[in-house]
């Protein structure tokens, strides 16, 4: 599914609305629909006070007073928030290493698995490590997706050491000339000290396995998730050196405006959005795309 | 970034009170405080609108404005409308007159399902129920596999449907349940987007199939705003008849489920505190609300404890306190004991009151890690040493610290917690045994 058509599931019609009715004056219950439509897409209110508050003041001074400027406002503001550089690091290091941390449900595995699908079809020659040790399962479910996006995996056994995991991976992508090495890691509630400490060392390890590595540790934020997102993010931080964000679920109705929080206190880009259940839906983050998505559908 | 509502009311209202006469429109800034506490702990716009006006309308009738004690009244009303929107007091799972009672759990991906079914077969046959698993679930890859899984670790028999025949088999498999010695199914079914026709139209055929007694919601305790809409959307196709909330062990405040109820007036009857599979309780509404507004949950706590802490082992504790016999040894047991509760700070803002300085605390896994310490300090000990910590003299606090992997001030700083700790409770022993120690009132005895 291409990002605009899972993005404007629900958009209705936005961009008729934008461009069919230009000067449409602008109102305070347009204003109040605006918020609303923010809040609604988990946009933290210590984000949308202030926003509206200026909205607000700029509208009773009439400074701004159409719809469509005030709608441009608000766009590049958020747009602004979610730039930068949003390519995956690491490109040229042999291997680059990638690991997908999250907590549980978020979406881990099957990110894992498309991001290999991606590279490889970008030419290059991913290999998976299935480090998710813990649930039930969790090794068959990459497993069978690696057969699926023909990726090679290296996986460990039920109750293994993950770092290991991770440390035979990074060496066999080495030996076997594999560019780039995605490991799934076990799903954990950020507040659960020792499975906290177990990523922080899948991250040592990894580091040992090459020096350098990792090159980045997304952090997958489940789209339909709250203000909570904020706190997982800040813990991840602190264990996992997290250096960028992965929304996913998106093809639903959710918005997964919690990014704007996190992107603003703690400088994650956030880099792949998942936008579907097949093996080509994980894209690059497009801002303009994920900002319009969250504007209101009801003038 | 969750400061306490309690808190943030409690500030408003000492602004207010130096006042001579409080306006409506006093009492509408500290109800802002409310939106945005409410907000922040995910709890439905529209819900927290009708919330508000209701509490506007109650907090003017009760004259919070002219009481000295206003924020802690505003803090009550809010509580009791949030009880209220919950449903009041705990469902119970509903059983069939003839069994089995058939149980179909639905839900969005990753809302935490297929843990659910194995919790709750764990939880019916603790109750000594004969519960079959049934791995519904055709779409994630090896989700079968998984519950097969947790159904071998809790020996409960599980059986897989086809994945062409997947309505089908469920309505064999739980029409021969009862012959097979089953009183209880649970259909496992693949997460869905509530959006998804083509999904949608399989699920409401499984429930056409199974003739479920409970069709229950996995609903994520750290879902957003979209909860209410996704869950609307599968009660309107399937009828549910409850609601599970799931990861309710992190630090989510769960109010998008506050909403679910609010709006769809499903009532939650479950929800999972933790990864174990004994971790799914049922749902007391009156502590979600407490949780909500970050009141603490002291119910939960002392529940907790009777589970977890061995009673006997508790007095024998307290005697030894009181007689200052109290060693390393037992305040090492004693943090073994409080560890299986669950996580410090998790068990903290249980405590009313103590939110505060849960928030002041080392956040999660740092107050985890503080712990670990001690504990690893303690293991480096002779058994000697740790009955009588006065032999710790200089190089033994080297090498402690060197087999704890910790540094020697940490090690002082230990012994000097415990010494001072023993003083103070052979001062409490003394009054104690003197008859000068009050029994608290409203504790619960150890």
């Amino acid at each position: 599914m291409s990002i605009d058509k899972a993005l404007a599931k629900t958009r209705g019609g936005f961009l008729s609305r934008l461009f069919g009715r230009g000067d449409e004056k602008l109102t305070a219950e347009w204003l109040d629909g605006l918020e609303e439509a923010l809040v609604r897409a988990d946009v933290s209110v210590s984000l949308v006070d202030p926003l509206m508050a200026q909205l607000r003041d700029l509208f009773v001074t009439g400074e701004l007073k159409t719809i469509p400027k005030a709608l441009t406002a608000v766009r590049e503001t958020l747009v602004a928030a979610l730039a930068g550089d949003l390519r995956l690091a690491g490109e040229g290091k042999r291997p680059r290493v990638i690991l997908v941390v999250g907590v549980n449900g978020s979406g881990k595995t099957t990110t894992a698995a498309k991001l290999a699908k991606r590279l490889k079809d970008a030419g290059e020659r991913p290999l998976l490590a299935g480090a998710d040790t813990f649930r039930a399962a969790a090794i068959e479910q990459l497993e069978r997706w690696a057969e699926r996006v023909e990726v090679p995996i290296v996986s460990g056994k039920p109750e293994g050491d993950p770092a290991a995991v991770v440390f035979d991976a990074v060496n066999a992508a080495a030996a076997r000339g594999n560019t780039t090495v995605i490991a799934d890691t076990a799903g954990r509630l950020h507040t659960k000290g020792q499975l906290m400490d177990e990523l922080g060392k899948i991250v040592r390890v990894a580091g040992r396995a090459r020096e350098g590595a990792p090159d980045e540790v997304l952090l997958v934020l489940d789209g339909t998730a709250g203000q909570n997102a904020i706190q997982q993010a800040r813990q991840f931080t602190a264990t996992a050196a997290v250096t960028g964000l992965v929304v996913t679920k998106l093809d639903g109705t959710a918005k997964g405006g919690a990014v704007f929080a996190i992107v603003q206190e703690l400088g994650l880009p956030v880099k792949l959005l998942g936008v579907g259940e097949k093996a080509d839906d994980l894209v690059p983050m497009d801002p303009l795309a994920f900002v319009n998505a969250l504007l209101p559908d009801a003038a | 970034m969750f400061e306490q509502l309690s808190d943030r009311l409690a500030t408003t209202f000492e602004r207010l009170r130096g006042r001579a006469r409080v306006t409506e429109a006093d009492l509408d800034e500290a109800l802002r405080d409310v939106r945005v506490a409410l907000l922040e702990a995910d709890v439905n716009l529209k819900v927290v609108r009708q919330l508000i006006a209701t509490v506007r309308e109650r907090a003017l009738g009760e004259r919070v404005l002219e009481s000295i004690t206003g924020a802690q009244q505003v803090v009550k009303i809010v509580h009791d409308a949030i009880v209220e929107m919950l449903g009041g007091t705990a469902t119970p799972l509903a059983r069939a007159d003839r069994p089995p009672t058939v149980i179909v759990l639905a839900g969005l991906q990753g809302s935490g399902k297929t843990t659910t079914a194995a919790k709750l077969a764990n939880l019916l046959r603790k109750q000594g129920r004969h519960p079959l698993l049934v791995a519904a679930d055709v779409h994630r890859p090896a989700a079968i596999d998984q519950l097969t899984t947790l159904g071998k670790q809790l020996g409960v028999p599980v059986r897989a449907v086809r994945a062409d025949r997947v309505a089908a088999d469920v309505a064999t498999i739980t029409g021969a349940a009862a012959a097979e010695g089953s009183d209880t199914v649970i259909v496992d079914t693949a997460g869905r987007l509530h959006i998804d026709e083509g999904m949608m139209n399989e699920i409401a055929d499984v429930v056409a199939a199974a003739k479920p007694h409970e069709v229950l919601l996995v609903v994520d305790a750290m879902a957003g705003q979209d909860a209410v809409d996704s869950a609307s959307a599968f009660n309107a196709r399937l009828a549910l008849s409850g609601l599970v909330l799931a990861k309710a062990d992190g630090d989510a405040r769960g109010g998008a489920s506050l909403s679910v109820r609010a709006v769809t007036g499903v009532p939650v009857k479950l929800i999972g505190t933790g990864e174990r599979l004994d971790a799914l309780e049922v749902f007391h509404p009156d502590r979600l609300a407490q949780r909500i507004l970050g009141m603490g949950d002291i119910l939960t706590l002392v529940e907790r404890a009777q589970e977890h802490l061995d009673e006997k082992t508790a007095q024998e504790q307290a005697r030894k306190l009181m007689d200052a016999q109290f060693t390393l040894d037992d305040f090492y047991a004693q943090l073994q004991q409080v560890k299986k509760m669950g996580p410090l700070g998790d068990l903290l803002k249980m405590v009313p009151g103590m939110g505060g300085i849960a928030k002041q605390l080392p956040e999660g896994p740092e107050a985890e890690r503080e712990l670990r310490k001690i504990e690893a300090i303690i293991s480096s000990m002779t058994k000697g040493e740790r009955a009588d910590p006065s032999l710790i003299n200089g190089p033994r606090r080297r090498r402690i610290a060197a087999g704890s992997g910790t540094t020697v001030s940490d090690v002082n700083q230990l012994l000097k917690q415990f010494a001072d700790m023993k003083k103070l409770m052979k001062q409490f022993g003394t009054m104690a045994k003197s008859g000068r120690l009050p029994r608290l009132p409203g504790m619960p005895r150890v």
